[in-house]
C-alpha cells in the first residue's frame, strides 16, 4: 500500500497582512490600548504587573519557606526535645545542637531533653525543609515569611537559640496548632511515672 | 526696530528654544519613552530614582501636613466667596458692595491659585512622607541620574582611532538636530507695543513686530533638510572613526538609510510648497491659519502620512533603527562611545524627533493654529448656522494660548512616534530600502502629480471653500 501524503497548505499571508498597514493599525490599537489602561484607567482596570518594591510588598505563597524559628510551648520554653533528627536530616549540616538533661525533679526528666545550645547558621541553610519534615514535635518551622535581614558580618547569621525563639509566624503565633501533651499531665497518651512502668 | 532690540528678541527666542528642546523635550522624553513601554507591558516603568531628604525634614514635613491643609481649605473657601459675590454683582449690573469689582476679580484668581497650589503641596507632601522621604516625582528624576551618570563616566577614546573626528562625530549629530528649530514659528508674529490690548482681526499692524521664530529666512524649509543632512555626517564620521568594524558598518548603514529617506522626505514636501505657495514656514502656517490644516487636502493627506514614515526613518528609531540593531552590530555607530559623548548621541536623537514633530506639526497640523482662534480672539461658529460666539482676548494671551498649542501638538506627535517605536519590529535592510526606493518614493512622486492635477483643475479652490464654509 502506497503512503497516504496528506498535503497541508502551507498558511499563506492574506491581502491585508501582505500590505502590511492594516497590521501595523491592528499592533498600534493593540499597543495603545494597553496604554490608556494603564496610564489613565480606573484604579482596579490597571493590570501592572509589578510593584514599588521596597515600598510595596507582594505577599508569598502560603508554603514560602522563610527563616526558621523555633516553636514555644505554652511556657515559653522551646518545644524542642534535641533529637538531633534535624541536624542529622539537614543535607547542608547548618544546624548545631547540645542537648542538656532537665533536672531531676523535672516531670520531663528521663523522657525528653531540652537544647542548652541550638544554633543555625542561615548563611549555609539551603531552605530546603528537610529539617520541619524531620522534626517528630513541630519544634522547628519555616512558615515565618521573612528573608534574613542583611547584614555585612557573618555572625550575624548565626541564629541562637533565643533569636530562633523570638520569631513568630506569619500568623504572629510563636506556638503551633498542635498541643503538646507533657509527662505528667492527664491528657499525655505514654506511660509514665505516675502512672507506673 | 532698534538694532539692540533686534539682538535681545533673538537671544531670548534662541533661549527658549534650546530651554524647550535641550532642556525640557529631551530629558522628558527619555523618561517617557521608558514609562511609556513601561505602561504597554504593564510595567510600572522608571520609578526608583529619588532625592532622600533627611530624617528631620520628614518629620517637619509630616508636621507641616494639617496647617497645609487647612490653609488650602481656608484660601479656596475665600476664593469660592469672592467668585459668588462676584457672581451677584454680574447679575446685579452694579456693585454696592464697599470692596471695588478688580479687588474681587484679583482676590478669586489670587485665592484660587493658592488654593489649588497648596491642595497640590498637600498632595506631594503626602507622597514624600508615604515614601519615607523619598521625594520620587513619578520616575522624572531619572533622566537627571542618567545624566549625573554620562557626566562621571569615563570618557573612553579607542586608542586607534582617529581622535579628532571621534570627538566630532557626537557634536555633528546633535547640533543639527537644535538648529533646525532657528526656522520653526512657534506662534504667530507678537505685537510688541499692543500686549495688552485685543488687537483687529486683519490688517496690518506699526510698530516693532517680533516674529516668533529665530530666523524668517527664505529658503525656510530648505535650510531644515541642509542642516538635517549635515547629521548624517555625524554618524558616519563616528562609526568611520571608532576603529571598529560594527561602527563602521552601522555607520555606512546610516548613512545610506538617510540619504535614501531625505530624498523621500524632500518629495513628499512638494505638494506642501505646491499648495501653500511658499517655502517660508511661517508662511506656511499662516496659510493654514487663513485656511485650513494641510492634512485636511486630500493628497496632502497622503503626503503627510509618508512623511511621517520618512521622518521616523529619519530619526533612526525603532522600526528603522537598523544603523545601531544591537542584535547583528552590537551597538552600530554608537559601539564605541561612553559617557557624555555618548549621551550626545542620545540627546541629539531625541532633539531629532522633537524637530521633526515640530515641522510635521508646522507643516501639516497647521503649525500655531488653534481652530476658532483669531487674532482678536476665539470666536466659535456652528456650520450652516448664523451667529457666532466671541471670546474677545488680549494679544499677548492670543499669543500664548498658540504657543501652548502648538507644543501641544509636538507632544501628540512625538507620543505617536514612542507608540509607533514600542510597537513595531524592526525592518530587514532589504526591506527598510525597498520600502523607500519601491514604496515611499514612486508614491510621492505620483502625489505631486496629483496636487499638481488637484489645483490647476481647480478642485483645492472648491475644497477650501466648503471647508471654510464648515467652520
Amino acid at each position: 500500500m502506497a503512503v497516504e501524503v496528506k498535503v497541508i497548505k502551507k498558511p499563506g499571508r492574506t491581502i491585508a497582512e501582505q500590505v502590511y498597514i492594516p497590521e501595523i493599525a491592528k499592533g498600534l490599537g493593540f499597543a495603545m490600548g494597553r496604554f490608556f489602561k494603564n496610564t489613565f484607567g480606573p484604579q482596579a482596570k490597571k493590570e501592572i504587573a509589578t510593584v514599588k518594591y521596597p515600598e510595596e510588598k507582594v505577599e508569598y505563597p502560603e508554603r514560602f519557606r522563610g527563616i526558621h524559628r523555633l516553636t514555644q510551648r505554652t511556657d515559653g520554653s522551646p518545644r524542642c526535645v534535641a533529637c538531633l533528627c534535624c541536624s542529622t536530616a539537614c543535607p547542608a549540616q547548618c544546624i548545631y545542637i547540645e542537648p542538656a538533661e532537665y533536672d531531676p525533679d523535672d516531670p520531663r526528666y528521663g523522657y525528653e531533653r531540652y537544647p542548652s545550645v541550638f544554633m543555625i547558621d542561615e548563611l549555609r541553610c539551603i531552605f530546603c525543609g528537610y529539617c520541619v519534615e524531620a522534626c517528630p514535635c513541630d519544634a522547628i518551622r519555616m512558615d515565618t515569611g521573612m528573608h534574613m535581614p542583611p547584614s555585612t558580618q557573618r555572625e550575624h547569621f548565626l541564629y541562637d537559640k533565643e533569636t530562633l525563639l523570638s520569631i513568630p509566624g506569619r500568623d504572629g503565633s510563636y506556638l503551633t496548632a498542635n498541643p503538646r501533651h507533657e509527662p505528667g499531665d492527664p491528657t499525655h497518651p505514654g506511660v509514665d511515672r505516675e502512672r507506673g512502668h | 526696530m532698534t538694532t539692540t532690540f533686534l539682538v535681545v528678541s533673538s537671544l531670548v527666542k534662541v533661549l527658549v528654544i534650546l530651554l524647550i528642546t535641550v532642556g525640557a523635550f529631551a530629558p522628558i522624553l527619555i523618561w517617557a519613552e521608558r514609562r511609556q513601554s513601561a505602561m504597554i507591558q504593564d510595567r510600572l516603568g522608571p520609578s526608583r530614582a529619588a532625592i532622600v531628604l533627611p530624617d528631620s525634614a520628614v518629620v517637619f514635613i509630616d508636621r507641616a501636613r494639617l496647617p497645609l491643609w487647612r490653609l488650602a481649605a481656608l484660601t479656596g473657601i475665600v476664593a469660592i466667596v469672592a467668585l459668588i459675590t462676584l457672581t451677584f454683582v454680574a447679575i446685579e449690573g452694579s456693585n454696592p458692595l464697599p470692596i471695588s469689582t478688580s479687588a474681587l476679580t484679583a482676590s478669586l484668581v489670587g485665592f484660587g491659585a493658592a488654593s489649588v497650589l497648596l491642595r497640590a503641596g498637600y498632595g506631594v507632601h503626602t507622597m514624600i512622607v508615604r515614601n519615607g522621604g523619598r521625594i520620587m516625582l513619578i520616575g522624572l528624576l531619572h533622566p537627571l541620574a542618567d545624566a549625573i551618570k554620562f557626566i562621571f563616566k569615563e570618557d573612553f577614546v579607542p586608542p586607534k582611532s582617529d581622535k579628532l573626528l571621534f570627538s566630532a562625530g557626537p557634536i555633528i549629530a546633535l547640533i543639527p538636530a537644535i538648529a533646525a528649530f532657528a526656522v520653526i514659528p512657534f506662534a504667530s508674529t507678537l505685537h510688541w507695543d499692543y500686549l495688552n490690548q485685543v488687537l483687529p482681526r486683519t490688517g496690518e499692524i506699526a510698530g516693532p513686530a517680533v516674529p516668533m521664530q529665530v530666523a524668517s529666512i527664505n529658503v525656510g524649509i530648505l535650510f531644515i533638510f541642509a542642516i538635517a543632512s549635515t547629521g548624517i555626517i555625524g554618524a558616519a564620521i563616528s562609526g568611520y572613526a571608532s576603529d571598529n568594524k560594527y561602527s563602521l558598518l552601522g555607520g555606512i548603514r546610516a548613512a545610506s538609510q538617510m540619504v535614501s529617506y531625505e530624498v523621500v522626505l524632500g518629495l513628499t514636501l512638494v505638494p506642501a510648497f505646491m499648495v501653500y505657495a511658499s517655502l517660508r514656514l511661517e508662511d506656511m502656517a499662516m496659510w493654514q491659519h487663513r485656511h485650513m490644516w494641510g492634512i485636511f487636502i486630500p493628497p496632502l493627506t497622503l503626503a503627510a502620512i509618508n512623511f511621517f514614515v520618512a521622518a521616523v526613518a529619519e530619526t533612526k528609531r525603532v522600526p528603522f533603527d537598523l544603523p545601531e540593531g544591537e542584535s547583528e552590530l552590537v551597538g552600530g555607530y554608537l559601539t564605541e562611545y561612553s559617557g557624555m559623548k555618548f549621551g550626545m548621541f542620545f540627546m541629539g536623537e531625541f532633539v531629532e524627533v522633537v524637530s521633526l514633530a515640530a515641522i510635521a506639526s508646522v507643516l501639516f497640523l497647521g503649525g500655531w493654529d488653534v481652530p476658532y482662534l483669531y487674532r482678536d480672539g476665539f470666536e466659535f461658529t456652528l456650520p450652516f448656522v448664523a451667529g457666532s460666539l466671541s471670546v474677545p482676548l488680549v494679544h499677548w494671551l492670543v499669543v500664548a494660548i498658540q504657543f501652548v498649542i502648538f507644543l501641544f501638538k509636538i507632544i501628540i506627535l512625538i507620543w505617536f512616534q514612542l507608540m509607533i517605536r514600542w510597537s513595531l519590529p524592526r525592518f530587514r535592510y532589504d526591506q527598510l530600502m525597498s520600502l523607500c526606493w519601491k514604496g515611499l518614493l514612486p508614491v510621492s512622486l505620483l502625489n505631486i502629480l496629483v496636487v499638481g492635477a488637484f489645483m490647476l483643475s481647480g478642485w483645492l479652490d472648491i475644497w477650501v471653500a466648503f471647508y471654510e464654509k464648515l467652520f
